[in-house]
């Protein structure tokens, strides 16, 4: 049995192209996403790593899809004792045309019933994705206190 | 088999009484909740009620009113079809979190696989990205929508 | 199919699968510690568990960390697998299709 897929889906005054370059560039995810660069080629089949300030890896993925700028894929899993033994989750990414907006709809699937990591991701993705909203349509990402996520130990 | 809810939460960058603010008077709801205004005193027990000049809007009773924290009415169906389902009930958890706040809506007492969930499951994401850009843009999105609300 | 079926039939994969589901995540010294497999077995087993997608991979600096791929990611990957897979994905979907249709 696996949990419930989680969806998340927002609407940015951006371009295809400018939120897949959010996505996936280092220099832009660094500014949103709680300080991780994401590191890949982005070629199907490719590794992928989240980075952190420090230098060292939070996440290991692989690239499963990527059809700029419509449809972005990856599977990954967290390097920390926490949340070795889980099974890689695949994450979505759609980026549809909604007239002048972005309809972003991230879909993140495949945790087994009892993992924990998908309380994490749950908690996760909307501070990370309300915050690329602000950085494209505001030039600002949000100042969200990592604490406030408050994952559970 | 528990009933379905639909839960969605935000980050925001302003402050809570200003979100409230937006959440209960009409002439921003008016602005980013794609012409719907809301009109109500707010206080638990009263009526409220959304209007729009060319499409049904929501309407209910206030639950709970804990400004500028927590607010919760009734969601009453907008078209006949709908009101052959049970009254929903939506809940607006207002969080300060350093600079920004979280804003969690949570809608349940659904009926399972009923169309107020599949709207709402469309409509919250949309109306909730106009909110916000609201708030931090002071426009709205540039959008028409076949049906909000 | 065929391959899931083929990896499956040897009891040394079997006991990799074991191995990682009692611990995911583990490079390929992590495995081969305490087995009676040498490491060029293992190395040809987990080839074999990777190529029928049971298990995955992650490159974490210049390690392999090893993964379970159950089956259920292929269930809900069917949209996003490339088309050189589709064929296999919607063998498995399609015979997971007619057990449960026999069943009801």
């Amino acid at each position: 049995m696996l949990k419930p897929e989680f969806i998340y889906v927002t609407y940015i005054e951006t371009t295809p192209e400018k939120l897949w370059h959010a996505l996936t560039d280092g220099d832009f995810t660094e500014r949103y996403w709680f300080g991780a660069r994401l590191r890949s080629d982005w070629k199907v089949g490719s590794s992928f790593e989240m980075v952190r300030s420090d230098g060292t890896v939070s996440d290991a993925g692989k690239v499963v899809e990527v059809d700029p700028p419509r449809r972005l894929a990856y599977t990954f899993v967290n390097l920390s004792d926490k949340y070795k033994n889980e099974f890689p989750a695949l994450a979505t990414f759609v980026l549809e045309p909604y007239g002048k907006l972005v309809k972003l709809t991230l879909t993140h699937e495949g945790f087994a019933e009892d993992s924990k990591f998908y309380t994490g991701i749950s908690k996760g993705w909307p501070a990370i994705l309300s915050s690329l909203k602000s950085l494209l349509e505001t030039g600002q990402p949000l100042e969200i206190p990592y604490a406030a996520l408050k994952f559970e130990k | 088999m528990s009933k379905p809810e639909f839960v969605y939460t935000t980050y925001i960058e302003t402050t809570p009484e200003k979100l409230w603010h937006a959440l209960t008077d009409g002439d921003y709801t008016e602005r980013y909740w794609f012409g719907h205004r809301v009109v109500s005193d707010w206080k638990v027990g009263s009526p409220y009620r959304f209007t729009h000049p060319s499409r049904p809007s929501p309407a209910g009773k206030v639950l709970i009113s804990d400004p500028p924290r927590k607010l919760a009415y009734t969601w009453e169906a907008c078209t006949e079809e709908l009101r052959l389902e049970r009254t929903s009930r939506v809940t607006f958890d207002i969080e300060p979190r350093g600079k920004v706040v979280k804003l969690t809506v949570t809608h349940d007492n659904l009926d399972e696989g009923g169309k107020t969930l599949r709207g709402i499951s469309e409509g919250w994401p949309m109306v909730l990205a106009s909110l916000k850009s609201f708030l931090e843009t002071g426009r709205p999105l540039p959008a028409e929508i076949k049906d909000a609300a | 199919m065929d391959d899931v079926f083929k990896a499956l039939a040897d009891a040394s994969r079997r006991s990799l699968l074991d191995r990682l589901h009692a611990r995911n995540g583990q490079t390929l010294n992590e495995l081969c510690d305490g087995l009676a497999m040498t490491r060029q077995a293992v190395t040809k087993h987990l080839a074999i568990l990777e190529a029928a997608n049971l298990v995955t991979t992650f490159r974490h600096g210049r390690e392999k960390l090893h993964y379970l791929n159950p089956v259920p990611i292929h269930q809900i990957g069917e949209r996003w697998i490339k088309k050189f897979e589709r064929g296999k994905l919607t063998a498995l979907g399609e015979l997971k299709r007619q057990l449960e249709k026999r069943d009801e």
